[in-house]
C-alpha cells in the first residue's frame, strides 16, 4: 500500500461520481469565493491609493479585469469540452461546456458594461469600435449563440454537437481579444499583469486584483459545476441512480450503499 | 479507440486551418483593424486623405493653446518623431493632459491642421498612487509613467 491515496480520475466522468463530488466541493468553493471577494473588496476599497491620474474611478478595475480574464477563460475551458465531446463523445464534457457558458457569457458581459463604466470619465467616451471592445463583443455573442445553437435542437443530444462545432470554431476569438492591444492600435491600453514582466500597478492593487481574480474563479467554479449537477440529472432522468439521489434513498457521498455500481462513488481512495 | 483518435485528428486539423486563416484575413486587414494612425503615418502619406480618421499619439509638453472666448483649444499630436496640429471645439475628457496618450477624430486639411469633431484621452496600462509619480518626477524621468506607446 503507498503512503498516498490514489485518486482514480476517470471515475468522474461518471454521472453518479461527478454528483457526488460537487455536492463535496460545491459549499468550499461558494465559502472561498465569499471570503476572497470580501477581501479583495476591502483592499480594493480601502487599501489600495488612489491612481495619481484617474483618482479613485480606477477601482472599477477590480471587477472589469478579473471578469472579462473569466470570460476568456471559461470560453476556452468550454472549448476544450466540446472537443472532448466531439472527440470522444463524452456526454458529461458537454453537460461542462453547456454549463460554463451562462457564467460566461455573464462574465463577459459584466467586463463590457464595467467597461464601458469606465470608459466614459477616462476615455471620454462609452464605446467605440477598437480590436479589444470589438472582439470582447464578439465573444458575448458566440456565447449567446452557443447557447442558443444549444436550445435549438429538439434532441439534445444533437443540439449538443451543434453547439460543440461552434463552441470551437470560436475559439480563435480568445487569441485575438488577449492580443488585441499588442497587434493593433487600439484605445484600449495596453496589458498591465503578464506572466513575464512585473505587474505595472502599485503592489496593494495587484493585491486586490489577485483576490478578486481568485474570488472570481471560485465563483464561476461553484456555479458552473452545480449548474452541470443539474443537467446531468435531468439529462439521465430515468437512470437508477437519478431516482436514488431525488428520493434521499442513499447519500451519494458516502459510497455505503451495497453493491449497486451506479452508486457506489467516490470511496475516500484507497490508504 | 481508432475511430476516436481519428475524430480528434479531424478536430485538431479543421482547428489549425481554421487557424491559419483567420491568421492571413486579419494579416490582411491590418489596416483597417488598428483604432487610429500615428503622426508619422499621416506624414507619410503624399496625398492628405480626404475623410474621416482618426489620429493618435502623445499631446505635446506645451503645445496646449486654449482660446479664452471659446472652447477652441489647438495641440498638437506627437509619437515623438512626428507631429500634427490638431484643432478641437468641444468638451474635453478629464484625463486630457500634455505628455499623455489621445486620440482624435476628425480630418487633415490642406494646410495639415487636424480639424477633430471628438478627442478621447488614451490611458496607458500604468496604475500608481500619486506619490509613487512624484517621486518619479522627482528622480529626473518626467513622462515615463506616460510611456504606453
Amino acid at each position: 500500500m503507498s503512503a498516498r491515496p490514489r485518486i482514480r480520475w476517470f471515475r468522474f466522468s461518471s454521472p453518479p461520481a461527478f454528483h457526488a463530488l460537487v455536492d463535496r466541493l460545491v459549499p468550499w468553493l461558494w465559502g472561498g469565493a465569499a471570503l476572497l471577494a470580501v477581501a479583495g473588496l476591502y483592499v480594493g476599497f480601502f487599501v489600495a491609493p488612489p491612481d495619481y491620474q484617474q483618482g479613485n474611478s480606477y477601482r472599477i478595475m477590480f471587477l472589469h479585469v478579473p471578469t472579462a480574464w473569466m470570460g476568456m477563460f471559461l470560453y476556452l475551458l468550454m472549448a476544450i469540452y466540446a472537443i472532448i465531446h466531439l472527440a470522444w463523445r463524452v456526454r458529461l464534457a458537454d453537460v461542462m461546456a453547456r454549463s460554463l457558458a451562462p457564467t460566461g457569457a455573464l462574465m463577459t458581459a459584466l467586463a463590457l458594461w464595467t467597461g464601458s463604466l469606465w470608459g466614459a470619465p477616462t476615455w471620454g467616451t462609452y464605446w467605440v469600435w477598437d480590436a479589444r471592445l470589438t472582439s470582447s463583443l464578439i465573444l458575448l455573442f458566440l456565447f449567446l449563440g452557443y447557447l442558443a445553437l444549444h436550445a435549438a435542437a429538439t434532441d439534445r443530444e444533437k443540439g449538443g454537437r451543434a453547439a460543440s462545432l461552434l463552441a470551437i470554431v470560436g475559439v480563435v476569438n480568445v487569441p485575438i481579444i488577449y492580443f488585441s492591444v499588442k497587434w493593433w492600435n487600439t484605445l484600449h491600453q495596453g496589458m498591465s499583469v503578464t506572466a513575464t514582466d512585473a505587474p505595472s500597478m502599485a503592489p496593494s492593487m495587484f493585491a486586490a486584483l489577485l483576490l478578486m481574480t481568485l474570488a472570481c474563479w471560485l465563483y464561476a467554479a461553484a456555479i458552473g459545476l452545480r449548474r452541470a449537477q443539474v443537467e446531468a440529472l435531468e439529462r439521465s432522468a430515468d437512470a437508477g441512480w437519478v431516482r436514488r439521489v431525488m428520493l434521499g434513498e442513499t447519500d451519494a457521498g458516502t459510497g455505503q450503499h451495497d453493491g449497486d455500481p451506479g452508486s457506489a462513488v467516490l470511496e475516500r481512495g484507497r490508504h | 479507440m481508432k475511430r476516436r483518435n481519428k475524430r480528434l485528428g479531424i478536430v485538431v486539423s479543421a482547428l489549425a486551418g481554421l487557424g491559419i486563416a483567420t491568421a492571413l484575413v486579419l494579416n490582411a486587414f491590418q489596416d483597417a483593424l488598428v483604432f487610429f494612425i500615428t503622426p508619422s503615418e499621416v506624414m507619410a502619406k503624399t496625398e492628405m486623405p480626404e475623410r474621416n480618421f482618426r489620429i493618435g499619439g502623445l499631446v505635446e509638453e506645451g503645445s496646449v493653446i486654449r482660446d479664452p472666448q471659446s472652447t477652441e483649444v489647438t495641440f498638437r499630436v506627437t509619437d515623438t518623431a512626428e507631429s500634427v496640429t490638431v484643432v478641437f471645439d468641444g468638451i474635453l475628457p478629464d484625463l486630457f493632459r500634455e505628455g499623455q496618450g489621445v486620440v482624435a477624430e476628425g480630418r487633415i486639411g490642406p494646410d495639415h491642421v487636424f480639424r477633430a469633431y471628438n478627442v478621447m484621452a488614451r490611458h496607458d496600462e500604468n496604475y500608481m498612487p500619486a506619490e509613487a509619480q512624484e517621486a518619479i518626477e522627482r528622480a529626473g524621468h518626467p513622462g515615463d509613467a506616460a510611456g504606453g506607446y
